[in-house]
């Protein structure tokens, strides 16, 4: 990365920049008029592109309109929230997705952490390694979903290749994304494959985050190894963890896209979370009234752990 | 306690834990390239190379993969092949000894097309707002300035599906439906709440000393902005721009369910490269390495900030 100028350059800049006359005479904007006007526009956009159609789902859920045909729109009140609360299916889908959330995360956390322990020792070419490490959580979920999806092919896959080599099955006697007890599994694995690193960064900077003098000190006391692992590297890493956890759950409590292409809910509805079912009365039942309804819902959970992540971001930021 | 004996920091591991430590990532680290890896093969075998049983590790390398996916062919009789002017291309040869002539172009060059505009046109406006929202965020009083910064970082949580429904309704109540235009306003939304954030922290670091210097030789606010501010923070700017273009070119969500022909970008398309009798996985592991190079290349230039980019720099060492 370039380095940025010096401040001693950066000095002699403005020492030296003689600003013109005019604009020395017209002192421009006031501060409040320019705060104004760089904040407006994007304030405005996302009033436009996001809170206009908030506001419009709002409406629409307590409607029972349905966007693939035209006819008059009635209010239902509440009615599809009631349907919604009482309707077996987005129990189920709630269900799978909590089993979702829930092993990616204890997965990531503990595979993660572990990983940004190991980097964290500096061994010889730690930042190369760790550049590689990164790599899946920068691809696209599409291609992502899509060459996974090529390794779990029973027939032909690498996957099903490799646990045969390694445990004797035949490939062909187990389908990953095929079988109702193993698609719930094999999409947590491609998940654990490419967020893990997520996970590693960010204990990464928690661990780097541990002073010196901490350690210094506990040496100095004579506590084991074990001892400063527990009551010092895990409290003092807690902070970061959690941040890596909640971004986490927030984002696979809305996973659609990976589970989209692996599985598209399926088989029946194992894998169905809550963005497939959501999907699929959106844009395939067009139930529009319903699905919106169903979207406000999910909308009001995650702002609620949006807000939760925001005061543990500031709580890392204080450190 | 024997680091108590060494010259140098106590915290310093031992050089058995190091090799055990790097032993230890690096197996991981390869274990997780296998199917990066695996795909960048695919892509240079030939269609029943690439179904082959056991999997193909040595195969004579082809690029009937890359000419499937740039071009759309037809099927014809031997005879017909053979009555035919030599093949003018390297292409021209592995599909006729297929059976087969080249028909014309794929949908591939519009598709990538489409995710270059929409990307860059997307991260353009997002990082121009952005730079003068962050500034203001960073300098100004503003009021209520927490819940703005609350609800710009908000927006990017909702989940993808539940924003979608009303903006297919919206799009097409306006003729924004399956338009690139649609595309960038929509990624530049999304895009822009990151910028802020990213931003926000980058120009918080600029001591304000050398702007208040600069007024007080008489440049005005808007002056020091552009010709103090902006320069400074021109890797911070160059970070989150690289940021917001990986994420618009990544996209499949909005993608998949708002654009089906006009639009559409490359994620929606390549899980439906097929061939004749099902997908021409060669083809399809083709277009994911082309799609998969630039972002590998942005990962090592990024690698510096991506800490702080997947944290909405908060974290930033």
């Amino acid at each position: 990365m370039s380095e940025q100028p010096t401040t001693m350059s950066m000095a002699d800049k403005i020492i030296t920049a003689t600003p013109t006359p005019v604009a020395a005479r017209i002192r421009g904007l006031s501060d409040k008029g320019i705060a104004w006007i760089f904040v407006g526009p994007t304030i405005v956009l996302l009033l436009a592109i996001n809170i206009f159609p908030l506001i419009w789902t709002i409406y629409l859920s307590f409607t029972n309109y349905a966007a693939n045909r035209s006819g008059p729109v009635k209010g239902v009140g509440i009615r599809n929230y009631e349907r919604i609360l009482n309707d077996a299916d987005i129990w189920t889908a709630m269900q799978a997705t909590a089993h979702f959330v829930i092993w990616t995360i204890a997965i990531e956390t503990v595979l993660g952490f572990a990983l940004a322990y190991l980097i964290d020792k500096k061994f010889k070419g730690h930042g190369f390694w760790t550049t590689i490490l990164l790599l899946p959580m920068m691809l696209s979920p599409a291609v992502v979903g899509n060459f996974w999806k090529f390794l779990y092919e029973p027939q032909i896959g690498l996957f099903n290749y490799a646990i045969s080599f390694l445990t004797g099955m035949d490939r062909t006697s187990f389908q990953m994304l095929g079988e109702v007890s193993l698609a719930p599994w094999s999409i947590v694995i491609v998940d654990v494959w490419m967020w893990t690193p997520y996970v590693m960064l960010i204990c990464l900077a928690g661990l780097r985050s541990i002073p010196d003098y901490i350690y210094e000190a506990a040496e100095v006391d004579r506590a084991s190894p074990w001892r400063q692992f527990v009551s010092i590297t895990l409290p003092m890493s807690m902070p970061f963890i959690m941040l890596a956890v909640l971004f986490r759950g927030i984002e696979n409590f809305k996973m659609f896209d990976l589970i989209n292409l692996l599985t598209s809910g399926g088989p029946g509805s194992t894998t169905e979370v809550a963005s497939i079912t959501l999907k699929r009365a959106a844009f395939e039942s067009w139930r529009t009234g319903y699905s919106s309804a169903f979207a406000i819902i999910l909308f009001v959970t995650v702002f609620g752990l949006a807000n939760i992540y925001v005061k543990a971001l500031n709580k890392v930021k204080q450190r | 306690m024997s680091g108590l004996s060494t010259a140098h920091s106590v915290v310093e591991p031992g050089a058995t834990s190091k090799r055990v430590a790097g032993a230890l990532v690096i197996a991981y680290a390869l274990i997780t390239l296998i199917p990066l890896l695996w795909i960048g093969l695919t892509s240079f075998k030939t269609p029943p190379d690439s179904i082959a049983y056991p999997p193909k590790l040595m195969f004579s390398p082809s690029i009937e993969g890359y000419c499937n996916l740039f071009s759309t062919r037809t099927r014809q009789t031997p005879e017909y092949i053979a009555a035919l002017p030599p093949p003018s291309s390297e292409c021209d040869r592995v599909v006729r000894s297929r059976n087969m002539v080249i028909a014309g172009p794929s949908n591939v060059i519009p598709r990538f097309t489409n995710s270059i505009i929409i990307a860059f046109g997307s991260t353009f406006l997002a990082v121009f707002l952005g730079t003068l929202a962050a500034y203001a965020f960073s300098r100004f009083r503003i009021p209520l300035k927490d819940d703005l910064l609350f609800f710009i970082l908000s927006t990017r949580m909702m989940p993808p599906i539940a924003v979608a429904i009303p903006i297919y309704l919206m799009y097409r109540e306006i003729g924004l439906s399956d338009t690139r235009l649609g595309m960038i306003l929509l990624y530049t939304a999304v895009n822009v709440s990151l910028a802020v954030w990213l931003l926000k922290g980058f120009i918080d670091e600029i001591p304000r000393e050398y702007e208040e210097a600069a007024m007080i030789d008489g440049y005005t606010r808007l002056q020091a902005f552009y010709k103090i501010v902006l320069p400074q923070a021109t890797t911070g700017i160059a970070a989150t721009a690289i940021f917001c273009l990986i994420f618009a070119w990544n996209e499949y969500a909005f993608a998949v369910l708002l654009t089906s022909g006009e639009a559409q970008t490359m994620p929606p398309f390549i899980p439906f490269i097929i061939g004749e009798g099902g997908q021409d996985w060669p083809a399809v592991a083709s277009a994911t390495t082309l799609f998969v190079i630039p972002i590998v290349v942005f990962t090592v230039l990024l690698r510096k900030h991506l800490l702080r980019g997947i944290t909405f720099g908060a974290v930033r060492k």
